[in-house]
């Protein structure tokens, strides 16, 4: 007997379909992974699994019997969610949020001391060593995301939910995270996951279930699908080369030349130059220093360095408003915090950088919906409606808003800081042609990515950074996996040959 | 999420939500109509034009300090100085026409002379509370209790404890800034009015205005997005004090003095103003006509208390506080649907 399973299961919002006749079951002691791309309903279909939110139509049964529909139902009958955003008191320590809401007790008060005893070996369990009496805004995101997924298990569930786990966490912890499942899977535990990262999925899952659309266009044992069938079939048409060809190599001119930057604590002594018409892959450990750099580089965090050479012509460090003047622009990581105000209207959105910087005291509404109009025939916004707010729309389609809305300034140099984070495949490849087709209009580009494979397959050039300082460069042909791994992890530094390395 | 007009348009896709979303839009002026119904019904006198202009004239000094805080509540921020600030405006700017007057006469240039020195000092004021919020990295709320702590001793302080009165020979002078009427209009109404459309214009179709919006939604938004964050931050608070000095100007004719009592509790009438006019308490959404709304609302209330006698007069400040707690009950359901 299934232990979950979906018949029909439909859901809208208003009249919009979000679900469509979901028919999907997950077995005792199977991982199941969820794909598909942004806006496709995976975290629809979870949060209906979690009892976070109604199905509109079908039936749910869990074990047997009908499933439950309330959170707190769902919770007794042993089924937790992993949220992508973290549903964490900071101020609590580890301990107490690992047993938050159902805290161990001796008689009237608390057990402290059995509740960090068991939170210690549920941490360890997941390979981590995060301290259980530490207050939890102290310590790092990666941690977070340990103590979520500890907490999940210190429930004793039957099922786990988990919406883009290791969205925040390195190789190395995501190893645990899946030695973890598999050792839950061994104990006769469920997992149902999603992943924008095929691999991680060719890795763990048993099952994997393709949404597109609402539908369950694919399910299939992971053994019998390849990483590109799946893809193909999130898509829903097969894929070309992801990436654009190659421009040819040609002498390019220095647009801007950086000498001996620093920003305290995060950067130290970095020099390069940005040329035009070139992609800048900028490659290195999460922490390494690569965001704080362009930052440092903008006007955006305090900086100072030995000399900037901006079109030929040495000047000082720009503020935050002088480098947007000076047609230099940044494109945050951080879509939600940073980017973009989700509860405004798209074309207030779109206008808001580059009417700060150039705009008249007067808003033209009229040309502000123009603008917008263009946007969204030039970069492909489906938006379905032009006047919903920036929340409502999917990743991919705000991140395609974000980058309207910051070459709205018309920019010399593009800073692109990890422009696809969850973005979904069709969406990636369009970002990735609007990025080559700002380089060959003679742009400046860099591309900050944690993706080893998109620096690779974007960058002409390529510069690896570690520990706040650049460790390493590679161009061309040279540009290799390898070797900026190599770089990231220090291993060219330490070897015997580094007085002979260039 | 707290700009209606676009939740509406994105959640428009029933009609019993559009319906419901228009409800949430109107709001204050169905409550201020249906308070005008019932004022209607219980007095005979309600609607007389003489109980409506007292009505308008006596919010309009609260409606004009609403208006500031409108700006400084949409940008994210706090003002609980406003009051007292009023108070310390009313004071320093008596005794200085008291001053003045050897040298300037009793004429309209010692009146021009005296807003002029009122709008100084609460532009300066404002622009003090601003930077040491923006500056000093100090909440709104801990920066503006102590200022409204601060001019309200300094205000007692400088009267003694008692009260500090325009001289008599001066008052024929400034009479007309609350007395006067221009086409049979009050003059405080007019002025009111007047900055209540320049406030609506500027914080709707002005850029400053997107700013101070796009400020209280998200302020790391704004700083990624080129706009001068910590400028327009500091300059609601001059806003506010602008609007605090207007507000003084119109009432320091009416009574002539200023008292350590003056003022008082008026912070929180214009912050349940805003609030009831539906800007978001949280900020990122902001309407000065609602703002309008929520001073005629309170002041009907009070009005309604007064001339019935049904319910003692005395009650007006519980009337006034539910009233707030509703509203931010409402909005927290807005926010949630």
């Amino acid at each position: 007997m299934s232990l979950l399973s979906f018949r029909e299961v439909a859901k809208s919002y208003g009249v919009v379909p979000v679900l469509k006749g979901i028919d999907l079951a997950v077995e005792p002691g199977e991982v199941l992974a969820l794909v598909g791309e942004n806006g496709a309903g995976k975290s629809t279909l979870m949060r209906i699994a979690a009892g976070l939110a109604p199905a509109s139509a079908g039936t749910m049964l869990f074990s047997g019997a009908p499933a439950p529909v309330t959170l707190h139902e769902a919770e007794r009958a042993g089924i937790v969610m992993v949220h992508q955003e973290f549903c964490l008191a900071p101020h609590l320590t580890v301990a107490e949020n690992v047993f938050l809401g159902r805290e161990l007790t001796r008689g009237l008060f608390t057990d402290r001391k059995a509740m960090e005893t068991k939170a210690r070996a549920l941490l360890a369990e997941l390979g981590s060593a995060a301290p259980v009496r530490a207050r939890l805004r102290d310590l790092p995101v990666s941690d977070w995301q340990m103590i979520e997924l500890a907490k999940a298990f210190a429930r004793q569930p039957r099922l786990i939910l988990m919406d883009e786990p290791t969205a925040v966490l390195s190789a190395t912890e995501a190893g645990n995270l899946f030695a973890r499942i598999r050792a839950f899977r061994e104990a006769g535990g469920s997992v149902i996951f999603t992943s924008h990262r095929l691999d991680e999925v060719k890795a763990i899952a048993d099952r994997v279930a393709v949404l597109r659309d609402g539908q369950i266009v694919r399910v299939e044992a992971t053994s019998a699908i390849s990483e590109d069938a799946m893809a193909e079939a999130m898509v829903g048409r097969p894929l070309a080369e992801i990436y654009p060809p190659r421009r040819g190599a040609a002498p390019r001119k220095a647009f801007l030349s950086v000498a001996g930057l620093c920003a305290p604590g995060t950067v130290e002594d970095a020099s390069l130059d940005i040329r035009e018409g070139e992609v800048l892959g900028i490659s290195g450990l999460v922490g390494s220093g690569r965001t704080e750099l362009f930052e440092a580089l903008l006007g955006l965090r305090p900086a100072s360095c030995r000399s900037f050479v901006l079109r030929g012509r040495e000047r000082r460090l720009p503020g935050a408003r002088e480098a947007w003047a000076l047609k230099l622009a940044y494109l945050t990581e951080d879509r939600k915090g940073k980017g973009l105000l989700l509860g405004k209207s798209l074309d207030q959105n779109v206008a808001l950088t580059s009417g700060a910087i150039a705009g008249a005291a007067w808003i033209d509404r009229r040309a502000e919906r123009r603008d917008l109009e263009a946007a969204v025939g030039r970069y492909d916004i489906r938006a379905g409606r032009l006047d919903v707010t920036a929340g409502a729309l999917s990743g991919g389609n705000q991140q395609k808003v974000l980058i309207a809305k910051t070459l709205g300034v018309e920019p010399d140099l593009i800073v692109f800081d990890e422009p696809t984070r969850g973005v979904d495949i069709g969406a990636k490849q369009q970002i990735y042609e609007i990025i080559a087709g700002l380089a060959g209009q003679g742009k400046a580009i860099v591309v900050i990515s944690s993706e080893m494979q998109e620096i690779v397959g974007l960058s002409d050039r390529v510069l690896v950074m570690r520990r706040g300082r650049i460790a390493g460069e590679l161009s061309g042909e040279a540009i290799s996996e390898n070797d900026i791994i190599r770089f990231a992890m220090g291993l060219e530094e330490k070897g015997p040959q580094e007085e002979a390395s260039p | 999420m707290t700009d209606i007009t676009a939740t509406s348009a994105g959640s428009a896709a029933s009609p019993g939500r559009s319906l419901l979303a228009l409800l949430e839009a109107a709001g204050p002026l169905i409550a201020l109509i249906l308070l005008m119904l019932i004022g209607t019904a219980m007095s005979d006198s309600f609607l007389g034009a003489e109980n409506l202009s007292n009505v308008f004239t006596r919010s309009a000094i609260i409606g004009i300090i609403a208006v500031g805080a409108t700006f400084v509540i949409t940008a994210g921020g706090l003002d609980l100085s406003v009051g007292s600030l009023s108070a310390l405006v009313a004071g320093m700017t008596i005794m200085f026409m008291n001053a003045a007057a050897a040298t300037l006469g009793d004429g309209w240039p010692l009146v021009a002379a005296g807003i002029a020195f009122s709008l100084a000092i609460g532009a300066f004021a404002g622009f003090v509370n601003g930077f040491m919020i923006v500056k000093g990295r100090v909440e709104a709320f801990i920066v503006t209790l102590g200022a409204m702590g601060i001019f309200r001793s300094v205000i007692t302080w400088l009267a003694d404890g008692g009260s500090i009165s325009l001289d008599f020979s001066l008052r024929d002078a400034a009479r007309p800034i609350y007395y006067g009427q221009v086409l049979g209009i009050a003059v405080p109404i007019i002025v009111l009015a007047v900055i209540a459309v320049i406030g609506e214009l500027t914080l709707r179709r002005m850029r400053f205005g997107r700013h101070v919006a796009a400020i209280g939604s998200n302020r790391h938004v704004a700083f990624y997005s080129a706009i001068p964050v910590n400028r327009v931050r500091i300059l609601t608070y001059v806003i506010q004090g602008l609007c605090v000095a207007v507000a003084t100007v119109i009432y320091v004719p009416r009574l002539g003095a200023a008292t350590p009592s003056t003022g008082l509790m008026w912070e929180l009438e214009a912050i349940a103003a805003v609030i009831i006019g539906g800007t978001a308490l949280s900020g990122g959404f902001g309407r000065i006509w609602g703002t309008i709304v929520g001073v005629l609302i309170l002041g009907f209330i009070s009005n309604i208390l007064n001339l019935t006698g049904f319910i003692s007069p005395y009650l007006n400040g519980a009337f006034q506080g539910a009233i707030i707690i509703i509203a931010v009950l409402l909005q927290r359901d807005r926010s949630q649907g």
